[in-house]
Parts: C-alpha cells; sequence; structure tokens
C-alpha cells in the first residue's frame, strides 16, 4: 500500500505545471478561445517538443511514464484549463491503439501521437444511447471491405481530430475502425462546447473501409467491446484527475478572492458562514483526488482478466466518477456564489472554471449514471 | 503508487482474522454487531484476551509494550476487529491518556499507569467537558489549588463517558487564572475512588447509559499525579486531541455498518420483494457506499504519507467531518430500511437473548436508538463545525 509520488513523477507534475504557467497562461488561453476550436497548433508542438504527448505510450513506440504520470499530467490540464484535445488523443485514443490495435497500427500511429502531428478522437457515443454503451453504428462486411452506416454524437475534441476511432456493429462483435473525418460519406457537424471546447456530430453514409482499418488484427477484426470499456474507463480516470487539478485551482483562486474582496468594513473572507463553504469545497476536493487515485490505480491494474477483477474496477471507476462529478458540480456552484457579480462575469477565471467542471460532469456518465452503476452492483452482489 | 496491501500486509491481516477468530466470543461479538447492550466485562475480557497476545496496546510502540505496529498495520488490524464485532478499544486509556503520559509523563507514572492500561486494570476516562465549556474548552472553570503535596479540586464534569466503568480520570482544572484560559490549566491524573467524587448517569437520548456528570467536592489529588508542568495542561490535550489522525474517521465500524445496511436491505420485506431491489431506497446506499469510498482512500493516503514521513497537517479534521456523517447517514438507512418497525422501542430487546414480543424485535430494536445514538458523531470531538473552522484557519490560511 503505497499512494506516494517518486520524485520523478513529481518533477514530471512540476515541469508541467511550470510550462502551462508560462505558456499557457490564462490571456494566452483566452487568445485560444477566439480561434475556431480553440486549439492552438503552436501549443499542440510545444506539448510534443517538452514530451506532454509521449506520456503513458508503450516505451517501444517512444512512450514516457505510465498512468500515474498520466493522471499528475491531467491534472496540471485541468489546473490550466488547457482547450487542446490531450484527453482524447493521449489518455483515451493512443492507449486504445496501443492496447488493441495490430503491432503495424501501433508502429504506425503512435510515433505519430507523440511527434505532434495526429490529434485522435474517439467516436463511440450516440443519441439514443445517451450515457449507455449501446452501439448502432454499423459496419457491414462487403467483400475484404466494411461499409460503415450510422452516426456518434457529440464527439469530444471531434472538431480538430485528424483521425476517428469509431466504434461499429460487426458480423464479429464490436469493432473500431480508423476513420479518416475527411473521407467521402463522412459528413461532421462541428460546433463549440460550453467549456470553450469543441466537439462533432459525426455521420457515416456507406463509407467504405478498407479491412487494414480495423483496430487489430488484418481481415481478422478482435471483437473491441472490452477495450473499449477499458477505453472509456482510462478516459474517466483521466477526467477525474483533470477535475481535481481544476477544484483546486477553483478553490484557490475562490480563497484568494474572499481574502481581497471587502465588505462591511473587511475581508469577506472573515465570515464564518464563507469559511465553513469553502471547507466544505476543501473536503471534497480532497477526497475527490482520493477518488481519482483510485480510478487511475484500478484502470493501471487492468491487467488482471479475471471476472472479480473488472467488476472491482468497473465498480470503482464508476464510484469516483460519481464522487468527482458531484464535488465538482459542488465545487464550481459554490465557487461562483462567493464569487458573488463577479463569479457570473467572462473577466474572471471562475466562471471558466466552473463551466469546465460542469462539462467533465456530463462526460462519460454524468454522477446519476455512476451511481445507478454502483448501485446496480450492490443489486448483483446482493443476488450471489 | 501501489493500491494493493503488500504481501507481508496480507499476511499480517491474515494472522489478525485468525487470531480474532479463536479467540473472539461468539456472543460478544453477536452483542456488537447487533448494537446489543455490552457490559463492562465483555469489553474488559477482550482487552485481556489481547494483552495476552501483546495487543492491548494497538497504537503503542514496542518499548512502553505495545507490538509496535505500523500506521497501516494499526489500521488493518482495527479493520479486522471491527468487522468481527470485536469491542472497541477502551479509547480513553489506550488512545488518549497513554500517548499524553508516554510523551509528557514522569519515568515513575509512566511504569505505574501504562502497564495498567495494557493490562486492563485501570479503566479510563476523561474529565474536559463542563456545563459552561463545550467547544470553548479552555473557558473550563473547575479549580485545582495547591495544598501542601497535593491539589484540592472542585468543579463539575460532564459528557463523561462510561465513568461509571471507569477507575480514573484525566483531567483538566484551572490552576492559575493569570494571563490567556489556555495557560492556566494543569493535567491532573484522578482516581475515581477519592473522597468527593460523585457519579450520576445522564439521561440520554436513546434512553441508554452512556454518560455521566462527574462532581468533584475537596478532591485531593497528589500533586505527583499531575503531567508535566502545572498550567501546561493546554498543549498536553491538544497533543491528545491531534495525536491519532486517523482514527476519528472510524472507517473500520463504517464498512462493517455498510454490509449491514446491506444485509438488512436484503432481510426486509417491501411488498413481498426485498428491499434492496427498490432502486430508490438502494441507490441511497450506494450514495454512501461511494463516500465511503472516498474516506476508506483518503484515510489510507494519509497512512501511505505517514509512512513515507510525511506529515499531513490538519486533514484529520477532514476526516471526522467525513466520517461523522457517514456513521450517521448509515445509521438513518438502517433505521430508515425498517418502514413502521422503526417506531417501537423496546429497551429489554436489548439485553443478549431476549425473544419476546413484539417477534423479531431481536434484530431490529437497537436501530432507532442508534440512529438518534449516532447525532452525537457530529458534536463529540470537537464538533464539525469546530472542525471546520479549524480547516479553514490552518489549511485555507483564512
Amino acid at each position: 500500500m503505497q499512494f506516494e509520488f517518486d520524485e520523478e513523477q513529481l518533477s514530471l507534475q512540476e515541469s508541467v505545471r511550470r510550462f502551462l504557467s508560462e505558456r499557457y497562461d490564462f490571456e494566452t488561453r483566452r487568445g485560444c478561445l477566439a480561434k475556431p476550436f480553440g486549439s492552438s497548433d503552436a501549443i499542440w508542438q510545444a506539448f510534443a517538443e517538452q514530451g506532454f504527448l509521449s506520456i503513458g505510450l508503450p516505451e517501444a513506440h517512444g512512450g514516457i511514464g505510465g498512468a500515474t504520470e498520466l493522471m499528475l499530467t491531467m491534472e496540471e490540464i485541468g489546473r490550466a484549463l488547457v482547450l487542446e484535445p490531450y484527453l482524447s488523443t493521449v489518455a483515451l485514443c493512443a492507449p486504445l491503439i496501443a492496447d488493441h490495435g495490430s503491432e503495424d497500427q501501433r508502429a504506425e500511429l503512435l510515433p505519430r501521437v507523440a511527434a505532434g502531428g495526429l490529434k485522435l478522437a474517439l467516436a463511440h457515443g450516440e443519441a439514443e444511447a445517451r450515457y449507455a454503451s449501446t452501439v448502432r453504428t454499423e459496419a457491414r462486411r462487403a467483400g475484404d471491405s466494411f461499409v460503415l452506416n450510422g452516426a456518434k454524437t457529440t464527439v469530444p475534441d471531434g472538431a480538430v481530430a485528424d483521425l476517428l476511432l469509431v466504434s461499429a456493429k460487426t458480423d464479429i462483435g464490436l469493432a473500431v475502425f480508423l476513420v479518416d473525418p475527411k473521407a467521402s460519406g463522412v459528413r461532421l457537424v462541428r460546433y463549440r462546447t460550453q467549456d470553450g471546447r469543441s466537439a462533432a456530430d459525426v455521420f457515416f453514409k456507406d463509407v467504405k473501409l478498407p479491412a487494414s482499418t480495423a483496430l487489430g488484427q488484418l481481415h481478422d477484426p478482435r471483437d473491441a467491446t472490452d477495450a473499449l470499456e477499458r477505453a472509456v474507463q482510462r478516459g474517466i480516470a483521466a477526467l477525474c484527475a483533470e477535475a481535481v487539478g481544476a477544484m483546486e485551482a477553483t478553490n484557490s483562486t475562490t480563497i484568494e478572492y474572499t481574502k481581497s474582496r471587502k465588505q462591511f468594513g473587511q475581508p469577506i473572507g472573515r465570515f464564518q458562514v464563507l469559511q465553513h463553504r469553502m471547507a466544505d469545497m476543501f473536503v471534497q476536493a480532497t477526497q475527490a483526488r482520493s477518488m481519482s487515485i483510485l480510478a487511475t490505480g484500478r484502470c493501471a491494474a487492468s491487467g488482471g482478466s479475471k471476472e472479480s477483477d473488472s467488476a472491482l474496477r468497473r465498480r470503482d471507476v464508476s464510484a469516483a466518477k460519481c464522487y468527482v462529478g458531484k464535488a465538482a458540480r459542488f465545487v464550481g456552484q459554490q465557487a461562483v456564489q462567493l464569487h458573488g457579480g463577479m463569479g457570473m462575469a467572462d473577466e474572471l477565471a471562475v466562471s471558466h472554471y466552473f463551466k469546465r467542471l460542469t462539462m467533465i460532469d456530463m462526460t462519460f456518465g454524468d454522477s446519476t449514471h455512476h451511481l445507478a452503476a454502483v448501485s446496480d452492483a450492490i443489486l448483483h452482489e446482493s443476488r450471489t | 503508487m501501489n493500491l494493493e496491501y503488500s504481501a507481508a500486509e496480507k499476511s499480517f491481516r491474515e494472522e489478525i482474522r485468525t487470531f480474532i477468530q479463536q479467540n473472539l466470543p461468539g456472543e460478544v461479538a453477536a452483542k456488537v454487531l447487533e448494537h446489543k447492550r455490552l457490559s463492562r466485562e465483555d469489553i474488559i475480557g477482550w482487552h485481556r484476551i489481547l494483552h495476552r497476545r501483546g495487543w492491548s496496546g494497538p497504537t503503542w510502540p514496542k518499548e512502553f509494550g505495545g507490538p509496535g505496529w505500523t500506521a497501516v498495520e494499526q489500521h488493518i488490524f482495527d479493520e479486522e476487529c471491527t468487522a468481527a464485532g470485536a469491542p472497541p478499544v477502551i479509547a480513553f486509556g489506550v488512545r488518549m491518556v497513554a500517548p499524553v503520559i508516554m510523551k509528557y509523563g514522569s519515568a515513575a507514572q509512566q511504569q505505574f499507569y501504562l502497564p495498567r492500561i495494557l493490562s486492563g486494570d485501570h479503566w479510563w476516562c476523561q474529565g474536559y467537558s463542563e456545563p459552561g465549556s463545550g467547544s470553548d474548552l479552555a473557558s473550563l472553570k473547575t479549580t485545582a489549588v495547591r495544598r501542601g503535596d497535593s491539589y484540592v479540586v472542585n468543579g463539575q464534569k460532564t459528557w463523561n463517558t462510561l465513568g461509571h466503568f471507569a477507575d480514573w480520570m484525566f483531567c483538566l482544572a484551572r490552576t492559575s487564572s493569570e494571563g490567556r484560559s489556555q495557560e492556566g490549566i494543569s493535567f491532573l491524573l484522578i482516581d475515581m475512588k477519592s473522597k468527593g467524587i460523585s457519579v450520576r448517569p445522564i439521561a440520554l437520548i436513546d434512553g441508554e447509559y452512556e454518560v455521566n456528570e462527574v462532581w468533584l467536592d475537596d478532591v485531593e489529588v497528589p500533586v505527583a499525579q499531575r503531567v508535566g508542568e502545572e498550567n501546561k495542561g493546554w498543549t498536553y490535550a491538544k497533543y491528545l486531541l491531534t495525536h491519532e489522525r486517523v482514527n476519528i474517521a472510524r472507517l473500520g465500524e463504517s464498512k462493517r455498518e455498510l454490509r449491514s445496511l446491506k444485509a438488512i436491505a436484503a432481510r426486509v420485506s417491501n411488498d413481498g420483494r426485498p428491499l434492496i431491489e427498490d432502486s430508490r431506497f438502494r441507490d441511497a446506499i450506494a450514495a454512501v457506499e461511494i463516500e465511503l469510498r472516498a474516506l476508506e482512500y483518503t484515510v489510507l493516503g494519509v497512512l501511505s504519507a505517514e509512512a513515507a514521513g510525511r506529515d499531513p497537517g490538519a486533514i484529520s479534521s477532514a476526516l471526522k467531518i467525513s466520517g461523522s456523517e457517514i456513521q450517521q447517514t448509515l445509521s438513518e438507512l438502517k433505521m430508515r430500511a425498517l418502514g413502521p418497525r422503526a417506531l417501537p422501542h423496546v429497551p429489554e430487546a436489548l439485553d443478549f437473548g431476549w425473544q419476546g414480543d413484539p417477534a423479531g424485535a431481536e434484530w431490529w430494536a437497537a436501530l432507532s436508538g442508534r440512529y438518534f445514538n449516532m447525532r452525537k458523531t457530529s458534536i463529540y470531538s470537537g464538533s464539525n463545525e469546530i472542525q471546520r473552522n479549524i480547516i479553514s484557519h490552518r489549511l485555507l490560511g483564512l
């Protein structure tokens, strides 16, 4: 039992934090917000040069560090409110390629990710499924190829991705296809999201896909149900870590604000009713970090293939997302409340943190969805 | 980072579990698990069994006769004991006064008191709160006036837990009215058989007997029974409060109560179906399970930081707030699971082995009383409001 981070891990986190505070301060970010989809090629290239895009990739393909390093980096991404498709590319899709892709696919794609030349997005969720993992998009086999039809909804970072990882039903089960968003028959509706980032709805009409675009062995895509589940779980763990960084920053900025804002002749931070609110925000952020560590730890241990391992992982990842989602909502709402009118203004960072924290809860299952998942596990447990 | 217990820790857990299985009397465990009345002998009996094994002071270092366990091992021990339904460690001696005597007591005090705490010969209670001094403890008015080699102590203590079982009381008394109120307090060890002490029960919300008023009327206390220096008692009392960071979370107990809640929800019929199949009720169980998971991994993080030699600071205040709220929610859900059966008050059914009417009361009769009783957890040991003050002053710099 050991929750401590080693020197190397802490210095990596420190270097990410320093880089972002120097190169991605709030005003720089405001400049990025003004770009079409919030993403800046210069920043992305700088991430590549710093090695941030290699974190968690397999060592054979130039990767550095593992799940813990990725978690610590995601905390900094959250603290700096980074708009780049970091989570989609590095935390979600690259590990899915590493986990489920063929050797050729890994060798071709992962170095390009690390070099900053390939932004990825996972096109998995569908409108009718809401947060469920039901996939209706279908890839029918036609000779040596597949023909893809269907639609994916609110694909995070879909608006800026160079390549989409699309889940679809096939004759051998669920598969993941590498789809060029510019391919014939693919239509993207790109839009901004509430937190200043971007997403896309993606429609597929008779998109012809060579079998080599299926993640896995050539001509024989393996069923990707488990791999997709693990990928989403890693994405959830990364979102939790991002939320932790954002909550810590939100709490700091709120404490500073209440120390400087004066009413009734004194800093409002002297009022006990506000102090106790901030104490509660601190407690929830602290425990959210414990849950984030738990989620990352469970996903990292996903080598265990026993049913009991995957049930425990599922339950703890849902518990973490539920707790973090609720905490994110509470911290965000109260931070705005404690900033008073200024909390409603675009000018201060707090409104931007609040929007990102809210959308983190709404991504990959909100706290209600994951509460139900834990609740179902309890029912299952009572019957066995 | 590694969330798994080490092989050594796992085998330690196995050793503890086996010992408990072989030595914990079944009737005592059943009383604890069903929240039945425990006698002094039930609690002392288990303490003596642990003492024979060398485990009655699980938090103690080897030099004072403890097992010298790491924080993680102490946590495992607590988890296993609690899960099995062992009576709680007699905290006022083992966990509270003992660390103060170890750190600030004289050699003679250490030699006299510590072995008797370990053996169970001395049951300790606490003389802190007074009718006019609760959260503002330093305003206490009980006086200790020096007369020769003794102090003469006068005053009234309250919320004294299980003082009717106790042999000794550690007590804060005012030895000076100069300066700040914190500066005139001394830490005295008082024999409960001393002339002038009277212990009177306080009727509690659940009808049970747990706490007392203790009146001190010209009680003579030898100066040799003062710990450390005169007027420095507040420092020692604060040390006592911060000594144990994680026990306050009551993690093991809440894990046990969560299992018990699920068992009750599976047992209670809800119009012919097990209550646990009702998603509205089950979601409430899931919500508290998630809160408990967050508390558990926060506690484990604190243990890990301590093991690495880092001081996790005033985090125990956060653990107290979350831990007490979880205890209250669990007791509330256990009561609510009963539905209309939450209403009957059948005090006789709290005695082990009782099997009268109404039928079945032997397993459900304690749950509403326990709900009422658990409201104490956010009030005692520094109310949750005091804990929020501590967090905002010490951790947030407000």
